[in-house]
């Protein structure tokens, strides 16, 4: 029995054992439905096994949207607990818990996934071509980020959560101060989950700078694509830095090092630097697709291509170059010299000015457009404003001198939140909403989007806004409960009723994927929102091969000049396509790794070395292995054209 | 499957190119790896706490040893390209060989120098400079390692099919792999030995 004790939770509580439960029964119900549906079959050979880019887009932003719910709860378990002074819904200790997990679902499994599932389906077809460069791998990076996220998701229910906040911030995060696995849990989840974010860094700048259409020219890629490029860029430049600093902290948790401690020799500030040099360029890796989807979405219903297309570009570029000289700014009050955070300060408010002209550019995109209302176009209308606001608090928080009065406090949370809902999530619902007929060829309903819209907008006002004047008021983030003397009850409780509008908002859009999946016309044509650029040349929903010919293309709205300027997009016939072969390999390997990240978590080397030599095993296979892909035939090309009515069904 | 003669067998389809330029990325995201070890290293070179600094510990002769041991192999892995681009199996093999059979000693001798650190008092545990220490030379020494069985899947392979479209590439990109690893040792030697024995 002594083995099974080390899975115990530390701090029980009836939540806990109830989420326990729920658990258990998702699974017997999922396993007993695809028994009784026969699904399995259909599950493992289409789903599980694909190398389609816009099936592991679909999986990403299903698993998003699965932990944008898991992240939720806790968010209103948190504005449940703080809106009434002394409450005692929550102890400290499972409070730390609850706002822990929820950075960390809510940044690298919710908005990471979510932005990598729309990158998957829309860069491809926005480029013209047939899938990512290298399938494989893509689907590797997928069951890694899947693998990371069910080892996190699983800690609360064995072993206890991770406690230290999503930052992590040593001592704390050391065995002396959080004695249970949690940490452990944090370490190995991240570690497996950013190996694939890293391998999608290289997958994605590969496949746009070696894959895109003929006659388009770097700067003749449509917007979205541009800033996926250089997302991936900096992913590829910031994640191993958070490799290592997560190695390190493995060593001192598990092996006894003293990387990060105080004693022999050790620098807790060490976990700082590394983890902000890795996690403010994380910020602009999260925020720059989502100015990618506002500068396709704004062009659209404004009718017009978008306004300083170059100016965009080099803001972008010039915003990942200045990602990673501004990382000190998340703790001007930790002891650096006036120099330091004067340099700092200035890198940080330097940062504004790229990200103003791009809100200029939109504003002037809109100008004298002809606007549609649709629920994508609201949510990039609310997003300029909302997002201004947050920019603007920023650069206060970016004054060190100032910052001794926010650091820590409820201002600042109010300001990051203020920049990642209305830029990430806004991004990503509107983003979903506009790009939904080319993933399932039916449109969401827009009545019940505009609700949602308006619910999550007023709910957003509500819950963040009165945080920054508690925080100006000296109310500390991470803090489970405050006495009724501090005067913070009443805006908290304003807080928690904004909480429970957000919440409503996106049961409304759940539930418009299911109102729309049973009453929305099927044939939304090619065309539904008047699109400019070149994925909406494919049918709706896009068959497997994306492109029956390869298109070609002169600028970055080719489809606009194929409907408005006779442009010839797809001036060759039909020949047969060459495509990847699907493969089990990938979802084999990420179970090896589970086991890896578990076995390690609890310090059982059977278990790790058992799981190593599986990886090994794996990685040995795919070397020997032939893997020469297949070809669609032309028959079945021109049939399936015929059936979609694909723009290319007259060759 | 479109070959283009007029390139390198490695470099003559596609995806082979697409193959390479993803590798070269990678090698992009490896130096911020090391980069981020040598930062740390730097940071943490002087917090010895109780234990031996590295004057006391580092010794020339093996770290000499090791670093014409790559060397060498770095050159070999050239030689076995060459060959290789023009079409001679046997000396390709060989020179693979040698790489695989240097970067084998190398491993042995890095192996020896550990076991001598752990008798002099220098373990994971003993101070922050040890740890550092180990986990960056630990790290080099890992990707050397793995680079040992990817080289021997890459050796068998060769030796069974031949020279293909696959076989060039794979055995292309190891070769880049196995010069960075080359690089990364020439930092380790300038920036920690020779600089902690100063």
């Amino acid at each position: 029995m002594e083995f099974f004790e080390r899975f115990a939770i530390p701090n029980a509580s009836p939540l806990i054992y109830a989420s326990m439960v729920a658990i258990g029964l998702t699974v017997v119900a999922i396993v007993i439905g695809l028994t009784y549906f026969k699904k399995w079959g259909y599950l493992w050979k289409e789903w599980l096994t694909t190398v389609d880019h816009k099936r592991i887009g679909i999986m990403y932003i299903i698993s998003a949207l699965l932990m944008l719910f898991r992240g939720g709860v806790d968010a209103v378990m948190m504005r449940l607990q703080t809106a009434v002074p002394d409450n005692s819904f929550l102890d400290a200790q499972h409070y730390n818990e609850v706002f822990t997990t929820h950075g960390v679902v809510m940044i690298m499994f919710m908005a990471m996934a979510f932005i990598i599932g729309m990158m998957n389906f829309v860069v491809p077809l926005q480029i013209g071509a047939r899938d990512v460069a290298f399938p494989r791998l893509n689907a590797i990076s997928f069951w890694l980020y899947f693998t990371g996220a069910m080892l996190f998701n699983i800690s609360f229910v064995i072993g206890g959560s991770p406690d230290a906040g999503w930052t992590n911030y040593f001592p704390l995060a050391g065995t002396d101060f959080s004695e249970t696995v949690g940490i452990n849990y944090y370490m190995w989840a991240l570690q497996i989950s950013g190996i694939g974010t890293l391998m999608t860094g290289i997958n994605f700048i590969v496949t746009i700078i070696k894959m895109r259409a003929p006659g388009m020219k770097l700067m003749k890629m449509p917007m979205f694509t541009w800033a996926s490029l250089i997302t991936n860029a900096i992913i590829v430049f910031a994640f191993p830095v958070l490799t290592i600093a997560l190695l390190m902290g493995t060593f001192d948790r598990q092996f006894g090092t003293h990387f990060f401690a105080s004693t022999n020799g050790g620098m807790d500030m060490l976990w700082a630097n590394l983890f902000w040099v890795w996690g403010h360029p994380e910020v602009y890796i999260l925020i720059l697709p989502a100015f990618g989807v506002y500068s396709e979405v704004i062009s659209t219903f404004s009718g017009r291509n978008l306004y300083g297309y170059k100016s965009m570009v080099a803001s972008m570029v010039l915003i990942s170059f200045m990602s990673f000289l501004v990382w000190v700014h998340h703790f001007f009050t930790m002891g650096h010299g006036a120099l330091v955070n004067g340099i700092f300060s200035i890198t940080t408010m330097a940062i504004a000015v790229p990200t103003g002209i791009k809100i200029f550019n939109w504003l002037l995109t809109m100008w004298k457009g002809k606007i549609r209302f649709t629920v994508p176009m609201l949510y990039s209308v609310g997003f300029i404003p909302l997002f201004t606001i947050g920019g603007v608090t920023g650069v206060m928080l970016a004054i060190a001198s100032a910052d001794y009065q926010y650091h820590n406090t409820m201002f600042l949370v109010a300001h990051f939140h203020n920049v990642i809902i209305p830029g990430v999530v806004f991004a990503m619902l509107a983003g979903l909403t506009y790009w939904w007929p080319k993933m399932f060829g039916f449109m969401l309903n827009e009545r019940i989007g505009k609700w949602g819209f308006w619910f999550l907008s007023i709910g957003f006002c509500l819950a963040f806004f009165p945080m920054y004047i508690t925080g100006l008021d000296g109310q500390a983030r991470r803090m489970y409960t405050y006495s009724a003397e501090t005067g913070f009850g009443p805006l908290n409780m304003v807080s928690f009723i904004g909480a429970g509008l957000m919440a409503i908002a996106f049961i409304l859009i759940v539930y418009n994927v299911y109102y729309s999946f049973r009453h929305s016309p099927r044939n939304v044509g090619q065309d539904p929102w008047n699109a400019r650029s070149l994925e909406w040349a494919t049918p709706n929903p896009v068959p497997h091969y994306n492109f029956a010919v390869d298109p070609v293309v002169n600028s970055s709205e080719a489809f606009w000049d194929a409907k408005k300027n006779g442009h010839v997009l797809f001036p060759e016939k039909i020949k047969k396509i060459h495509m990847p072969n699907n493969s089990g390999l990938p979802i084999i390997l990420a179970g090896f790794f589970f086991i890896f990240g578990f076995s390690f978590v609890f310090s059982i080397w059977v278990g790790v070395i058992i799981a190593a030599l599986g990886i090994i095993g794996c990685l040995a296979y795919r070397s020997f292995e032939k893997d020469p892909g297949h070809y669609i035939s032309r028959e079945e090309i021109l049939e399936t054209e015929k059936k979609l009515g694909g723009a290319s069904n007259e060759n | 499957m479109k070959i283009d003669h007029s390139q390198p067998l490695e470099y003559s389809t596609q995806q082979n190119q697409m193959n390479i330029l993803g590798f070269w990325i990678f090698l992009g995201a490896e130096i911020m790896l090391f980069g981020t070890l040598f930062a740390s290293y730097f940071t943490l070179n002087n917090g010895v706490g109780s234990g031996p600094s590295g004057s006391e510990v580092f010794e020339i002769t093996p770290v000499l040893l090791e670093t014409i041991i790559l060397l060498t192999s770095s050159f070999t892995i050239g030689l076995a390209t060459h060959a290789m681009r023009i079409n001679n199996k046997k000396a390709t093999l060989a020179f693979l060989a040698i790489t695989l059979l240097l970067g084998l000693s190398f491993l042995g001798v890095e192996v020896y120098e550990f076991i001598n650190y752990y008798h002099e008092g220098l373990t994971l545990q003993t101070s922050a400079f040890s740890a550092m220490l180990l986990l960056t030379l630990g790290t080099h020494g890992a990707h050397v390692t793995f680079g040992l069985f990817w080289g021997l899947f890459i050796f068998l392979q060769i030796k069974k099919q031949g020279f293909t479209v696959g076989t060039t590439n794979k055995s292309f990109i190891f070769s880049l792999y196995w010069h960075f690893l080359d690089v990364v040792w020439i930092f380790i030697f300038s920036f920690i030995y020779l600089k902690g024995m100063m």
